[in-house]
């Protein structure tokens, strides 16, 4: 029996889980996939929106500004990349200008701070490559950019380590209120119980809702399809640069990345599959012919992969966040689409202060806030690299071209609390893999470290858990590195 | 650290034969960088034959012919350095790279020869729509994990793209009890080379389907079907041509990149047709010194030809370096080093030299080298370039400016082969006023 079940290791789920790890309560996370950071948290703008966009007096607007406020702090502490890099919307035609300033004024009104509009001339100084038809722009200097999975994952670890159990490959099936006045949640890998629970199951989150509740809800997964350039072309805008919004959202944005890639995307495709993270070509057709609107030369060819991401969509279009009138003791956290990953951390302080209010918690003494994040050899100097290799070589082995990631990073990101299992969670925690090859290079590499460090089997090791094996069964003669397959061809023959 | 005068970036088939010819030009001090953990390159995973049917007149797998220049190294004493990768190449030519055992090193060359081959085309930059499971592989990928780590990725095969690598790779999942249910190529001419078409695809009876491409990959966790669809002229897929093939593996073989962000960062001229380094006569860089060749200069369909160029790099790496160390003994008093003396040197030379552009036109696709110095070239040099498309019964025609002095019928020419003229000293010697050598395709 646990106080407190959250259901999804997303990154509401993890901030929520961190806030909840301040107290002296038994919490456990429930994750049906294999890994923290494995639905809509993984592909996103990784963006940190300043708040002007979401409505005055939504839950959306409130907890964006907030979340944005907490990202300095919450980035040092987790030791993850953050950069406040600016945004700005774009007017592109004389007639909408008045738009930026509704924008303006409304993001006045959510307490966004330093809002400015500028010219077409001050733009295009700040930012050469917007388009001719500049007409003006709304600036605002608080908007950041982040790495995704990076919170997702850092936020799960430093709760991990404050005493909050993680449970992966476990799916919440059915959950109904016991004549114990506790939570009986069925998974597929037995029954779980809690006083409390907090659905923060994304997509899911519907059906969560659902099986508790009678006031039914309804998420739609929307789709959005992005493409990612090359670092060579990273640098092609230093601002977020967005178009003006339109009842669909925000609109296709091109940015820098915080590891200094370019960023397009997304559109927005309702569909029904949750699960449908398919891109298509009319998709991304459709991103690249709107981002080239707002922007002179986009070095589309330089895309070096491209993915789509499910938002989870509810009709009114603000965030769900509070216990269930008809469910008491059930905390949903629905409808946490875009700014979902800007207002995490605020939506995990507002579910810990529901909680801390009804369960009326104590803070433990020995919470630790902060947290080392692996150590990223890019960017130190010689003398600091070989610092490094003294104390391990492994350091000094290039696993990943690409991003030069070394043998030493993804030994950590394996070894490390909720360390990685698969090619795909080496990837989220180091970059290797994400580079311009695609993992062409260093996943044979990274495989035979999981190998040897995790002892599964060649054909056991998957890309992101489930059936995603890579090699699923050996070669005919069985060669390759295993002696004892050797062996038995030896015996063969001899018995022959 | 030990001071080195030649330094080679990459110890796969260029690397290893343009230390060879440097060692026997008389070059004593030569390093070997090599990311991986043994000599020789991506030929250790081809283990498919049909290497070294030019240099050595017989027929050796990928790891023998690899061999044959890995034991020249070793008996001529050249020192290499394993699981070492090349983390820079400064303007002034000095390496920085790094490895377990010496950590985070550099030396300052006096030449550098880029040998680091090149990648695959991944995926992602072909924007495939679709999911993203796993059982998609570069082919390279997969080739290393049947050959060298010995597992399978699956058992039903489509392959997009009609590389060598693919084309091998096809025979070689066939080999293993897998079924390659098709090879779809986006152009309508197949980039591979035809004997690779005949001897892995007609003999197992794959189809080759031209101008298809991939429009869909199916399965949310792995690889469960591939659709693939006619392309028009224009190369995007024709509605109504869609097939579906069931399959658990899709392999990529659409395309190498010569792999050339060492060279970038060094400041070296790339050509953006080849995507690698523009060079001269003597297969040398903008940057005096700084040589390259094999698949960091232009992509090769044979091996044969890259140890050849390669040989010609490390000659001519030992000929700069012997320069600047007797540039360096004459005038060495005023405190400059040799690789600078040669330098200004060259330039001062350069001045005065009969320096010739190549030119590719019509069909030819590029040229390398780009440009010839005639005081520099050896008395026979060999031109090579791409076409762009597929030629029958045309011509391969040589302009020295406007007056055609080649003019050679061939019976086929396509993309997927690489060409070659020959081009004689004295026939340019004789010509100090020539200023443009064009290679094109003519029909007549």
């Amino acid at each position: 029996m646990y106080d407190v079940i959250v259901i999804g290791a997303g990154v509401t789920g993890s901030a929520v889980a961190r806030e909840l790890s301040r107290y002296d309560i038994s919490t456990c996370v429930l994750e049906k996939c294999e890994d923290v950071c494995e639905g809509t948290s993984k592909a996103n703008s990784a963006i940190v929106h300043a708040g002007f966009d979401a409505a005055e007096g939504t839950l959306m607007a409130k907890l964006n500004v907030r979340g944005n406020e907490m990202m300095d702090e919450l980035s040092r502490d987790l030791d993850i990349p953050f950069k406040r890099n600016g945004s700005m919307v774009v007017c592109i035609h004389k007639e909408a200008l008045d738009g930026l300033k509704e924008l303006y004024d409304r993001g006045i009104k959510n307490g966004v701070k330093g809002l400015k509009i500028l010219s077409r001339e001050e733009a295009l100084k700040m930012e050469p490559n917007l388009s001719e038809n500049v007409q003006g722009a709304l600036y605002a200097p608080t908007g950041g950019i982040i790495c995704p999975f990076e919170l997702n994952i850092a936020m799960a670890e430093n709760a991990f380590e404050n005493g909050v159990d993680f449970k992966f490959n476990t799916e919440v099936k059915d959950i109904k209120k016991g004549e114990d006045d506790l939570w009986h949640l069925q998974t597929n890998s037995g029954e779980y119980t809690a006083r409390y629970v907090v659905n923060a199951a994304g997509v899911y989150a519907d059906m969560i809702h659902n099986m508790v509740s009678a006031d039914k809800i309804k998420i739609t997964p929307r789709r959005g399809d992005y493409c990612l350039l090359d670092k060579q072309v990273g640098g092609h805008v230093s601002h977020t640069i967005f178009p003006q919004p339109t009842n669909l959202g925000k609109g296709v944005l091109v940015s820098p990345t915080v590891h200094g890639n370019l960023i397009v995307g997304p559109t927005a495709i309702d569909i029904d599959d949750k699960e449908g993270t398919n891109t298509t070509a009319e998709g991304i057709d459709d991103l690249i012919s709107k981002a080239g609107n707002h922007i002179r030369n986009l070095p589309i060819r330089n895309v070096i992969t491209s993915f789509a991401g499910l938002r989870a969509h509810e009709e009114h279009h603000d965030f769900i966040i509070g216990e269930i009138a008809d469910a008491p003791c059930f905390i949903d956290c629905a409808g946490i689409e875009s700014p979902g990953l800007s207002a995490s951390p605020a939506i995990g302080e507002m579910v810990g202060n529901i909680l801390k209010e009804k369960m009326n918690l104590k803070e433990k003494e020995n919470f630790k806030a902060t947290r080392k994040g692996i150590v990223r050899t890019e960017g130190l100097s010689v003398a600091q690299m070989n610092d490094l290799i003294k104390k391990n070589p492994a350091y000094g082995n290039i696993i990943c071209r690409c991003e030069m990631i070394t043998e030493g990073e993804i030994l950590d990101a394996i070894h490390r609390p909720l360390g990685a299992k698969s090619l795909d969670g080496v990837k989220r925690r180091t970059r290797a893999g994400m580079g311009r090859c695609q993992a062409g290079f260093c996943s044979p590499r990274t495989m035979e470290i999981i190998n040897r460090e995790l002892g599964i089997p060649y054909e056991k090791i998957t890309k992101s858990g489930g059936e995603s094996v890579i090699v699923p069964t050996r070669t005919k003669e069985g060669s390759g590195n295993s002696a004892t397959s050797l062996e038995g061809t030896r015996g063969e023959v001899t018995g022959a | 650290m030990k001071n080195y005068d030649i330094v080679i970036v990459g110890g796969g088939p260029a690397g290893l034969a343009a230390a060879v010819s440097a060692k026997k030009a008389g070059c004593d001090s030569i390093l070997i960088l090599e990311r991986d953990t043994e000599l020789g390159g991506i030929l250790n995973q081809c283990i498919h034959n049909g290497f070294g049917l030019h240099t050595f007149k017989e027929e050796l797998t990928g790891p023998e012919y690899a061999y044959r220049f890995i034991k020249q190294v070793l008996d001529l004493g050249i020192e290499y350095k394993l699981g070492t990768m090349v983390m820079d190449i400064a303007p002034d030519k000095t390496v920085t790279a790094m490895n377990r055992e010496d950590g985070m090193f550099t030396i300052p060359a006096k030449a550098v020869i880029l040998a680091m081959g090149c990648r695959e085309r991944p995926r992602g930059a072909l924007n495939i729509p679709g999911y993203r499971p796993a059982g998609i592989f570069s082919a390279g990928t997969a080739q290393r994990l049947v050959n060298i780590e010995g597992y399978m990725p699956g058992k039903e095969v489509v392959i997009l793209g009609s590389g060598d690598i693919g084309l091998i790779m096809a025979r070689r999942m066939t080999f293993e009890g897998a079924k390659v249910k098709v090879v779809a190529e986006l152009m309508p001419y197949s980039g591979g080379l035809k004997r690779n078409i005949v001897q892995c695809l007609d003999d197992y009876g794959i189809p080759l389907k031209l101008s298809h491409t991939v429009v869909d990959i199916e399965g949310k966790e792995h690889v469960t079907a591939v659709t693939i669809a006619e392309v028009g002229p224009d190369r995007k897929p024709i509605p109504g041509t869609e097939e579906r093939y069931t399959c658990d593996t899709l392999l990529l073989s659409c395309g190498l990149i010569p792999e050339n962000e060492l060279s970038r960062s060094a400041g070296v001229e790339m050509n953006p047709v080849t995507s690698g380094p523009i060079v001269n006569e003597s297969l040398e860089t903008n940057i005096p010194g700084v040589f390259a060749c094999g698949n960091v200069l232009h992509v090769h369909d044979l091996v044969d030809y890259v140890s050849e160029e390669a040989g010609r790099a490390g000659e001519n790496a030992a000929k700069y370096v012997s320069g600047a160390e007797e540039a360096g003994a004459t005038q060495g008093a005023d405190g400059k080093s040799g690789a600078a003396q040669a330098e200004a040197g060259g330039d001062a030379e350069a001045g005065g030299a009969h320096v010739i552009a190549l030119a590719a036109t019509d069909g030819a696709r590029y040229t390398v080298p780009s440009t010839i110095n005639v005081d520099r070239m050896s008395d026979l040099l060999t031109v090579r370039f791409r076409v762009g498309d597929v030629y029958k019964n045309s011509f391969v025609s040589v302009y020295f400016d406007d007056e055609r002095v080649m003019h050679n019928q061939k019976r086929i020419m396509s993309p997927g082969e690489m060409e070659q003229i020959v081009l004689r000293k004295a026939q340019l010697a004789e010509r100090p006023l020539l200023k443009t050598i064009t290679v094109k395709i003519e029909n007549e």
